[in-house]
């Protein structure tokens, strides 16, 4: 009803012309209102990445360290020197990288193996879905101590008494395999995230290409290379990023299960960053090394927001 | 060697199939199952080896937990702290996704794809001037400081989440609206909100999740005062001995809500978690 009034005041203004106008004007005050709508969002976002990222920076390159309180002499890139050159830089650079390589491994083999795996109905498959995504609402801090108390002790955890049921030698995870163990929690975690977006992109699989395939003869692991693989790689390749972005920051599981250590075993980039900052106190060397780190996280992003943008100019 | 029908051979794989998948989810569901069991063990029995698969349960550990003061505390600071985050990011996000999705313009995506990238720096890297600009401002342990921490780190996913409900609607029914003459207001509280109900309930929950979980600036940034609950469970991490069924208890109470959230929301999440990549 209401539209039907609009028309008939369309009808009675004679000159075509001034509306237009008027609703040109009503288009760009609205532009006016819109860009104010968005500017609260980019204007906080803005100062959180500017404010801390330049004072990092600027940090970098002082002595500065919260036990001497005084004067901040600029040092040049000192900071960075002794950073990269301490023995802690170089753990903790191999075990980022192995921590996330193994983790992405583990999670992509698994995550598309168990998505073809739950692709065709069987009875149950809801409630086994949401039993396969739920480690991923568990908090880190949980699923670390519970991995390392009650799983992983060596004598009253679960797996040690499996190993001893199959008449092997329970295992002492954090003593002897710390960075394994630590690889098993938190791909654990992530698992989940893995088969939920894999799961999804498999619902968007043309099954009558499958069926036709079938019908030409083709075997199951046919299929899955020439069919499932090319249809899955783009999400592969968005589990890949996304996980990675989130894989070069693991923490908790670290700071509650094993504290770094034994030695350096187990410090990534991101531990050996607090512990230069909230452990040592020295904000100089912690700002270094948290610069390296946004470098590393941005090689990444760059192909991720790349990806992300062709999905977005393919979508409208 | 029995020669199978067809008919026989898709029964067994059916079969088979359903007992793998079955057992692949129960190996994965595991951890948690045995946390929830353990938790309505004695602390004796939740030691013991073999392990005790046949006890009688007992309440008793969570009687402890929440005969401590410190768990509702605990519990309360989460509360205050994912639903202020959660409104807070809503308040700004709503708007930015409705100008970007109605209003858009030639900056418009890279808007939305610069506020993405915003996400991927790493915590670290900003991690000593956040601590030390908390402590001049006296944000240090306070629920307001990890508010705004957490409002900051999920306002791009939820922007784009909610971005991409907008995107949804068709503009002819905003355009009608606007030719009978509602303001702005009205047509977003009236037309807008109540069409993307469901898509706005699963952003809050998803935000609502990532606030709950959070554990690097929580651990980083609380101490007693505005600690929430990953932390109090980070501080189970450095006595050993027989605390495991407590341990379990406050873990499963810390986690059974938001597993309930994360159960109702799996399907949405995706959306909001690939930033629209995958569909």
């Amino acid at each position: 009803m209401t539209i039907q009034s609009c028309d008939l005041n369309a009808s009675v203004v004679p000159m075509p012309v001034s509306n237009e106008n008027s609703a040109a004007s009503a288009h760009s005050k609205a532009q006016r209102v819109a860009r104010w709508l968005v500017s609260p969002s980019v204007l906080v976002l803005l100062l959180w990445m500017i404010v801390p990222l330049s004072m990092t920076i600027y940090f970098s390159v002082l002595q500065y360290s919260l036990l001497y309180p005084g004067e901040h002499p600029f040092v040049g890139l000192e900071n960075y020197e002794f950073f990269l050159t301490d023995e802690g830089f170089s753990a903790g650079m191999s075990n980022t990288l192995i921590l996330v390589g193994a983790v992405l491994a583990i999670t992509v083999v698994l995550g598309v193996a168990i998505s073809v795996l739950i692709n065709t109905p069987f009875p149950g498959r809801g409630i086994v879905r949401v039993m396969l995504i739920s480690p991923f609402f568990i908090m880190p801090t949980v699923s670390a101590l519970v991995w390392k108390n009650l799983l992983m002790h060596p004598v009253s955890g679960v797996f040690a008494w499996l190993a001893q049921v199959m008449g092997m030698e329970p295992v002492d995870w954090f003593a002897q395999y710390p960075l394994s163990a630590i690889i098993l929690i938190v791909a654990w975690q992530w698992l989940p995230f893995a088969i939920l977006l894999l799961m999804t992109a498999m619902q968007s699989l043309d099954k009558e290409q499958v069926e036709a395939a079938k019908l030409d003869g083709a075997g199951g692991w046919a299929i899955f290379r020439h069919i499932t693989l090319p249809h899955l790689a783009r999400p592969i390749a968005v589990v890949v990023m996304i996980e990675t972005i989130f894989l070069l920051s693991v923490f908790a599981e670290i700071f509650t299960t094993t504290g770094g250590g034994p030695g350096y075993e187990t410090t990534n980039l991101a531990y050996l960053i607090y512990s230069q900052a909230l452990l040592q106190f020295d904000v100089g060397m912690a700002s270094a090394g948290g610069l390296i780190a946004v470098v590393l996280a941005n090689i990444v992003a760059f192909f991720l927001v790349r990806l992300i943008g062709k999905s977005l100019t393919e979508k409208h | 060697m029995i020669a199978l029908s067809q008919k026989q051979r898709r029964v067994f794989s059916q079969i088979a199939l359903t007992a793998a998948a079955w057992s692949v989810a129960f190996i994965i569901f595991f951890p948690i199952l045995w946390m929830v069991l353990t938790s309505f063990k004695t602390e004796l029995e939740a030691f013991a080896t073999p392990p005790s698969l046949f006890f009688s349960p007992t309440l008793e550990n969570y009687q402890e937990v929440f005969g401590r003061s410190d768990y509702m505390h605990y519990a309360w600071n989460s509360v205050v702290i994912s639903m202020g985050a959660t409104l807070l990011g809503m308040l700004l996000a709503v708007p930015a996704a409705y100008a970007m999705a109605f209003y858009e313009t030639k900056r418009t995506q890279s808007t939305l794809l610069w506020m993405l990238s915003t996400k991927m720096l790493p915590p670290v890297g900003v991690l000593v001037p956040i601590y030390l600009l908390f402590k001049e401002s006296g944000l240090l342990d306070t629920r307001t400081g990890l508010i705004l921490i957490y409002t900051l780190i999920n306002l791009p996913i939820m922007v784009w989440m909610i971005y991409t409900y907008f995107k949804e609607i068709p503009k002819d029914i905003l355009e009608a609206c606007r030719m009978d003459g509602a303001t702005l207001g009205q047509e977003i509280s009236r037309v807008l909100l109540p069409m993307c109900k469901g898509g706005l309930a699963s952003t809050v929950l998803l935000s609502l999740i990532l606030c709950w979980n959070e554990a690097f600036w929580s651990l980083n940034l609380t101490a007693a005062n505005a600690a929430p609950l990953t932390a109090l469970i980070a501080s189970y991490s450095s006595p050993e001995g027989l605390f495991w069924a407590k341990l379990s208890a406050v873990s499963t109470l810390a986690c059974a809500p938001i597993l309930i959230f994360g159960w109702i929301s799996q399907k949405q999440l995706v959306r909001g978690l690939s930033f629209g990549a995958v569909k």
